[in-house]
């Protein structure tokens, strides 16, 4: 049965979209939920297995590799399909709430989020280079539709330059794979990275085919063009599970080729500073138009630009404190953004719209809402004791053994320019408005429950990862392969 | 490894035409074609690969391809959907 989790994993969620595919969401939302249940239960199943007897592996139809298709899920996997299974779990509450008054977008976001939730926990137990590209198209085409239940033009407009950029990206991986496979007559990442070791300018030319391509799809300065329109006009639920999720599973790849295949293209300097100053480049530049942007889910958005920087400092820092920071981001991240995402959405139902000038004096009567942006924000921020604290402090650590002092300078940098779009929200909110001018108070649409605790929760458990570390950490265990 | 062969240079002329056809071209059903010619430049460079074994081509690149093709053509009848759909709602915005 243990063995059978990574595939129960994969295969369950995707019964679940095609089940609601065929008969509808059910009275009540009953096959809705049911799917939830579908995809919570192995993976949350699976994570406790790897915390208790370390990796999980199982190969496909009974076939080892070098020949078949391995699955595998150790500490990384574990920690990243929690992540899946905490955001999704809870954005999946919410979208019960949120598409409660539209029954046809209901439908297509029940059918296609099993799917993308599949899609991912196939990408994190891939071991296989070509199985990792098979699960990334998965994930993309999964992701694109979703963008669309906005109903639009623009949002067609974003997920047309989402898709094109996508396929060339995962077109250029696809380049790279078949050179690795050219070199050494294998696709299995742990094979691969035993076999290739000086193997000289082809493969530098595959490392950087294939990282270009990952980072397009990870929405990385400057391929992060689609993204903001992307993320900032879809519907609430689907911005928090791309900004949380989706395009974390483009970064997730990168990692985990620099911990086992490319390890030795990755580390040579020029690479490694290259790819750092690109994280450079998206934490400044994200967060500089974070805080000239008008629209409140525009902010979040080009914040998920600036905060995706942070995970490419790792490579030339490359030690054990780094690699748990960059990691720890990730997770502290996913949560805190889709608590972010909620939290903009709920404001914008309530408000109906999302104008930062129009929303003075609001947020005495949105009080939870505006409260969970500012706890989520926290996070962002990186202050204690949130989760994001917690990751931030592990970088800085990282940064300051590697002798990269100017990195920390630029992680406390990012700090700041997160407080200022995070504040510059808040100050419009909270502000008092003025007492000669007869303005009153917004009028407010009411959010039920369904709306309030996914967010609530989400806030909290922002916050409560500063106090997870030590177990987290543990789950996830050293950097695997040649530096652990 | 394959030396340089008419096969091999075909897939690079192919990658080279498609990368410039998506940088250069405005329209969307252009460059989701020109993804489309990068693409099966890589697909050709795949083909390439597979005559590597001495006795017979290796199958594994062969079902890399299959498998790229089948996944390239359902995102680019996705793109053209959306590419209609954008037409569509130009007219009606037009009107």
């Amino acid at each position: 049965m243990t063995e059978m989790l990574p595939v129960l994993a994969v295969f369950l969620p995707m019964l679940g979209g095609v089940l609601v595919f065929l008969l509808g969401c059910g009275p009540r939302n009953a096959w809705s939920v049911l799917t939830v249940m579908l995809s919570l239960t192995p993976s949350l199943l699976l994570v406790q297995q790897v915390a208790a007897v370390g990796t999980v592996e199982h190969h496909l139809g009974g076939w080892a590799p070098p020949l078949g298709i391995r699955l595998m899920a150790d500490g990384l996997s574990a920690l990243m399909i929690l992540l899946t299974a905490v955001v999704g779990g809870l954005v999946s509450m919410h979208a019960l709430g949120h598409f409660a008054e539209r029954a046809n977008a209901a439908r297509n976001f029940w059918v296609l989020w099993p799917l993308l939730w599949g899609s991912l926990n196939a990408l994190f137990l891939s071991a296989d280079l070509f199985n990792a590209y098979v699960t990334l198209e998965l994930v993309t085409l999964a992701a694109i539709p979703l963008v669309l239940l906005a109903g639009s033009a623009q949002a067609v407009n974003a997920a047309l330059r989402y898709l094109i950029l996508a396929l060339f990206g995962s077109m250029l991986y696809l380049a790279g794979v078949a050179l690795v496979y050219g070199l050494i007559g294998t696709l299995d990442m742990q094979l691969a990275a035993e076999r290739l070791s000086g193997a000289g300018w082809v493969l530098d030319l595959a490392a950087a085919l294939m990282v270009t391509g990952l980072l397009v799809k990870a929405a990385i300065v400057p391929f992060h063009l689609w993204l903001p329109d992307a993320h900032g006009g879809a519907p609430a639920p689907v911005s928090a599970l791309l900004s949380a999720l989706v395009v974390k599973a483009a970064v997730y790849l990168l990692l985990r080729l620099w911990s086992g295949p490319l390890f030795e293209p990755l580390s040579q300097p020029a690479a490694a500073w290259l790819l750092a100053g690109l994280g450079v480049a998206a934490i400044l530049y994200g967060s500089v138009q974070a805080l000239r942007q008008r629209r409140l889910k525009l902010v979040v958005a080009y914040s998920t630009v600036a905060q995706l920087g942070y995970m490419l400092l790792l490579f030339p820092m490359a030690g054990l404190l780094a690699w748990q920071g960059v990691i720890y981001h990730g997770v502290a991240h996913g949560v805190a953004k889709a608590a972010l995402f909620l939290a903009a959405g709920n404001i914008l139902y309530q408000l109906g719209h999302d104008r930062i000038v129009d929303m003075r004096g609001s947020g005495s009567v949105l009080a939870i809402s505006f409260g969970c942006f500012a706890l989520a924000g926290v996070s962002i921020m990186g202050l204690p004791p949130s989760g994001g604290f917690l990751a931030k402090w592990l970088l800085l650590q990282g940064s300051l053994q590697a002798g990269a002092w100017w990195l920390a300078l630029v992680i406390l940098a990012g700090g700041l320019l997160a407080a200022g779009y995070v504040f510059r929200v808040l100050r419009a909110a909270f502000q008092v408005p003025d007492p000669d001018a007869e303005e009153k108070l917004p009028e407010v649409r009411h959010i039920g429950a369904m709306m309030r605790w996914p967010m609530l929760l989400l806030a909290l458990t922002a916050i409560g990862l500063g106090f997870a570390g030590e177990p987290l950490l543990t789950l996830l265990g050293d950097v695997p392969g040649r530096l652990g | 490894m394959a030396g340089l062969d008419v096969y091999a240079l075909a897939a690079a002329v192919l990658m080279g035409l498609g990368f410039h056809g998506l940088v250069t071209q405005p329209h969307p059903l252009k460059r989701l074609l020109a993804v489309n010619v990068f693409g099966n430049g890589v697909f050709l460079a795949l083909i390439v690969l597979a005559r590597r074994l001495p006795d017979g081509p290796d199958p594994i690149p062969h079902a890399m391809v299959l498998t790229g093709i089948v996944i390239a053509v359902s995102a680019t009848a996705f793109g053209l959907a959306l590419v209609r759909r954008q037409a569509q709602d130009r007219e009606r915005g037009d009107d």
